[in-house]
C-alpha cells in the first residue's frame, strides 16, 4: 500500500500496463511533453518516449479516430481527452465507429481502447467546461463506461479498463485529482462491472458514482448523527451496472437515495430507480429518491455555480423524505 | 477464363511508358466487367424489394477501385465509405459473401449485420464500409498510425469521395498524417456530385488534389475512368508512403452513372452529360479498346467474357438468396469481446 493522489493512482495504471504490453500507447493533447493538462501523464514521455507517449493538434474528432483505427489494427491505444467536454467534438467516432464496429464488421473487427480524461463539474469554469455527460455513453451499446471515485479504484479500473478488449469509456473527475488515499502496490486489478460498498448501513441505500461518492459519505455522517445508518454503494462501472448489489442493499434498507452530478432528465438516476422498481418492488418502503444537479447549464458565479450541483444537505434532506424522517 | 487461359505470359502492351503483361490487363478488365454486372444486378435486386435500405452503386467509377488494388499489395489496408461494393469485390472477397450481406442473408460477409454499406473483411484487410461521410478518414490515419508504430511496412489506402472531402475530420487527418508521417494514401473519388451538390455547389477550391497545400500533403489528379493511368500513378503514390515521405492524396476523376443511391433520379445533372461520360470515357470499353488494337483480345472474346461473368454473377446472386436469414440469437452476439456476466445491461438478454 501507498498513500497516493488519484492523478498518481491513473498514473501509475497506465506505466505498469505500457510496461506489460508493448501495443498500449498513450496519445493526446499536452500528455506528452506538458507531462498532461492535470499531469496525470506526468513522467510518461521520459519512461516510454515520443513513440509511446504522444502530444496531438487540438483536434479531438481526428485523434480519437485515429485510437478507432489503430485498435482495429491491433494496438491497444489509450485516447486521453484534457476533459470530456471535449469529446463532445469526438462523439462520432466514439458512438458511430468504436461502439459498433464489432457489430457492423459481424465480429470481425475489434476496438479495444481507452478514452480517458476528466469528466464533470470543475470550479468556476462555466457551462461549458463543467457538465457530467456519462447518461449519453451509457445509452450506448458495445461501449462500456467506469467512473472511479478513489484513487485505489482508480488505478484498479484503469488497469482493468486498459486490458479489457472492448472501448472503455473511462471517466475521472478533475476534482478528485488531488484526493490522497492508500492504494496497493503492483497489480491491483478491480474487475469491470463490480459495484462497491463503501460504508455499511441498515437504513438507506444511497447510490453515487464518482465525486457523489465523497458527498454520500459525507451525509452519511450526518444521517448518522441524527441516528440513520445510511450504505453507500458506488457502481463504479456504470455500464454495465452491477445492479444485484444496489438490489441487495435495498432489500435490507428499503429504502434508496440516488445521487448523481449530471442533469436529472433521462440520468443515471432515472435509470437505476427503474431498474429498483421493475426488480425490487415489494422491497420499497418508500419511493426512491434523486438527488441530480439542477436542470441548467452551469453558471460561474461561485453561489450559482454552488446551488446548480447536488449538495450534502440535498442527499440528507433526500435520505430523511424516504426515511418519512422530514 | 477461357480468354486468360490463351495468353501466354510473355504477351502484353506497354502504356505510358510502363509495361503490362496480357494476364494483369485481363484481371483488371474482367473485374471490372465483374463490378459493373455485379452492381446492375444489386441494383435489379433492390427494384424487385430484395435488398432494402440504402444502396449505393459505383457503376462508371470500377476503374478507381480495381487500378488501387492492382497497385497495392494485400497487406495494405483498405477503407471507404459506404459506396464499398466494388473495393471489397477488387480487395477479392468472395462475390457470393457480398451479394448475401446485400440481402440480409447469414452467409453475408458481415454476417448481414451490415448491409450495403457496411462491408468489411479483415482476411482481405477491408475495413469497411462506414456510413458517415469521412468517418473512414480518421480510423484510415489510425491504420497508417499502426504501421508507423509497428514499422510493418504496410500503406493505407483510404478512400472518400467528392462530398466527404468537406468534412473537418478529413483535415485533421492530414494534419497528423503529415505530422508524423504516416504511410497512407487518401484517394479522393471526385464523381462530381456529393449525392445531388454538384462540386462547384459544395467545393470553393473544386482541385481538390489542392486540398492537402496547408498541410504540405502533396496531392496529385489522375484520369480516374482510365485504370492503367489509375494502376500507374498508384504505383507511384503507394511508393512515396511506403519510402516514408509520408502521406499523399490521389483525386481520381470520376463519374457514377447511377443515382446516388436507389431512390435518387439525379435530376440534379442533364442526360447528356451522362452520356457523356459513358459513351465517351468508360472505363471498361477504353480498356477493352486498347488490348484489341494490342491484339491481346477481340470483341467477340469480350461478348462472351461479358456472357460469362453475367452468368456467374445470376450464379452468385441466386446462391445468396437461397442463404437463410441470420439465426436470430445472432442479434445478441460481436456486441462486446469481454461481455460481463452478472450486470445489466445483461448480455445477451432483453432486460
Amino acid at each position: 500500500m501507498s498513500k497516493i493522489t488519484y492523478r498518481e493512482a491513473l498514473n501509475q495504471a497506465m506505466c505498469e500496463e505500457m510496461q506489460k504490453d508493448e501495443r498500449v500507447f498513450l496519445m493526446g493533447e499536452e500528455v506528452a511533453e506538458y507531462n498532461g493538462a492535470y499531469k496525470v501523464s506526468q513522467g510518461m514521455l521520459e519512461k516510454f518516449g515520443p513513440k509511446r507517449v504522444i502530444d496531438t493538434p487540438i483536434t479531438e474528432l481526428g485523434f480519437a479516430g485515429l485510437g478507432v483505427g489503430a485498435a482495429m489494427a491491433g494496438l491497444k491505444p489509450i485516447i486521453e481527452f484534457m476533459t470530456w467536454n471535449f469529446a463532445i467534438l469526438a462523439l462520432d467516432q466514439i458512438v458511430n465507429a468504436a461502439a459498433k464496429m464489432k457489430y457492423m464488421s459481424g465480429g470481425q473487427y475489434d476496438v479495444p481502447m481507452v478514452f480517458r480524461g476528466a469528466g464533470g463539474s470543475a470550479a468556476r469554469v462555466g457551462a461549458q467546461h463543467s457538465q457530467a455527460l456519462e447518461n449519453w455513453l451509457v445509452n450506448v451499446p458495445g461501449l462500456k463506461v467506469v467512473m472511479p471515485s478513489n484513487p485505489a479504484d482508480a488505478k484498479g479500473l484503469l488497469k482493468a479498463a486498459i486490458r479489457d478488449n472492448d472501448t472503455v469509456c473511462f471517466i475521472e473527475n478533475e476534482i478528485n485529482y488531488g484526493d490522497i488515499g492508500e492504494v496497493p502496490d503492483g497489480d491491483y486489478i478491480i474487475p469491470l462491472g463490480k459495484a462497491d460498498i463503501k460504508r455499511e448501513g441498515h437504513d438507506v441505500t444511497i447510490v453515487a458514482h464518482s465525486r457523489m461518492v465523497g458527498f454520500a459519505l459525507q451525509a452519511a455522517e450526518e444521517l448518522a448523527k441524527q441516528g440513520i445508518d445510511a450504505e453507500v454503494i458506488d457502481p463504479r462501472t456504470i455500464r454495465p451496472l452491477d445492479e444485484n448489489t444496489i438490489l441487495a442493499s435495498v432489500a435490507k434498507t428499503n429504502r434508496a437515495v440516488v445521487v448523481e452530478e449530471g442533469w436529472r432528465f433521462c440520468g443515471i438516476g432515472a435509470e437505476i430507480s427503474t431498474r429498483i422498481m421493475e426488480r425490487a418492488f415489494d422491497d420499497l418502503d418508500a419511493p426512491v429518491a434523486r438527488v441530480t444537479g439542477k436542470d441548467v447549464p452551469m453558471a460561474y458565479a461561485a453561489n450559482l455555480e454552488a446551488l446548480t450541483l447536488p449538495s450534502v444537505a440535498e442527499i440528507v434532506e433526500a435520505a430523511r423524505a424516504v426515511c418519512n424522517r422530514n | 477464363m477461357a480468354a486468360k487461359q490463351k495468353q501466354a505470359k510473355t504477351e502484353g502492351m506497354t502504356y505510358e511508358g510502363r509495361d503490362y503483361t496480357a494476364e494483369t490487363l485481363h484481371e483488371m478488365h474482367d473485374m471490372m466487367l465483374y463490378i459493373r454486372r455485379f452492381e446492375e444486378k444489386a441494383g435489379q435486386m433492390y427494384g424487385l424489394k430484395k435488398i432494402g435500405g440504402f444502396c449505393h452503386l459505383c457503376n462508371g467509377q470500377e476503374a478507381v477501385c480495381v487500378g488501387i488494388e492492382a497497385a497495392s499489395q494485400p497487406t495494405d489496408y483498405m477503407m471507404t465509405s459506404y459506396r464499398d461494393h466494388g473495393h471489397i469485390l477488387a480487395r477479392g472477397s468472395d462475390p457470393t459473401a457480398v451479394m448475401a450481406e446485400l440481402l440480409g442473408r447469414a452467409g453475408g460477409v458481415v454476417k448481414g449485420k451490415g448491409g450495403s454499406m457496411h462491408m468489411f473483411d479483415v482476411e482481405k484487410n477491408f475495413a469497411g464500409g462506414n456510413g458517415i461521410v469521412g468517418e473512414q478518414v480518421p480510423i484510415g490515419l489510425g491504420f497508417g498510425f499502426s504501421s508507423w508504430y509497428k514499422e510493418d511496412g504496410r500503406v493505407t489506402l483510404c478512400f472518400m469521395g467528392d462530398g466527404g472531402i468537406n468534412q473537418g475530420a478529413v483535415y485533421e487527418s492530414f494534419n497528423m498524417a503529415a505530422l508524423w508521417k504516416l504511410p497512407i494514401v487518401f484517394v479522393i473519388e471526385n464523381n462530381q456530385y456529393a449525392m445531388g451538390t454538384s462540386i462547384g455547389r459544395a467545393s470553393a477550391e473544386t482541385h481538390l488534389f489542392k486540398r492537402g497545400i496547408s498541410f504540405k500533403v502533396p496531392g496529385m489528379q489522375i484520369d480516374g475512368m482510365n485504370v492503367l493511368e489509375v494502376e500507374r500513378k498508384m504505383v507511384e503514390a503507394i511508393e512515396h508512403a511506403r519510402s516514408g515521405a509520408g502521406p499523399i492524396i490521389v483525386e481520381a476523376m470520376t463519374y457514377r452513372y447511377r443515382g446516388h443511391s436507389m431512390s435518387d433520379p439525379a435530376t440534379y445533372r442533364t442526360r447528356q452529360e451522362v452520356d457523356e461520360w459513358r459513351s465517351g470515357r468508360d472505363p471498361i470499353a477504353r480498356l477493352q479498346k486498347q488490348m484489341i488494337d494490342a491484339g491481346l483480345s477481340t470483341e467477340e472474346a469480350f461478348k462472351q467474357k461479358d456472357k460469362d461473368i453475367k452468368k456467374a454473377v445470376a450464379q452468385v446472386a441466386k446462391d445468396a438468396e437461397s442463404q437463410p436469414e441470420p439465426d436470430p440469437s445472432e442479434i445478441w452476439t460481436d456486441v462486446y469481446n469481454d461481455p460481463i456476466e452478472g450486470a445489466y445491461p445483461y448480455p445477451g438478454k432483453v432486460g
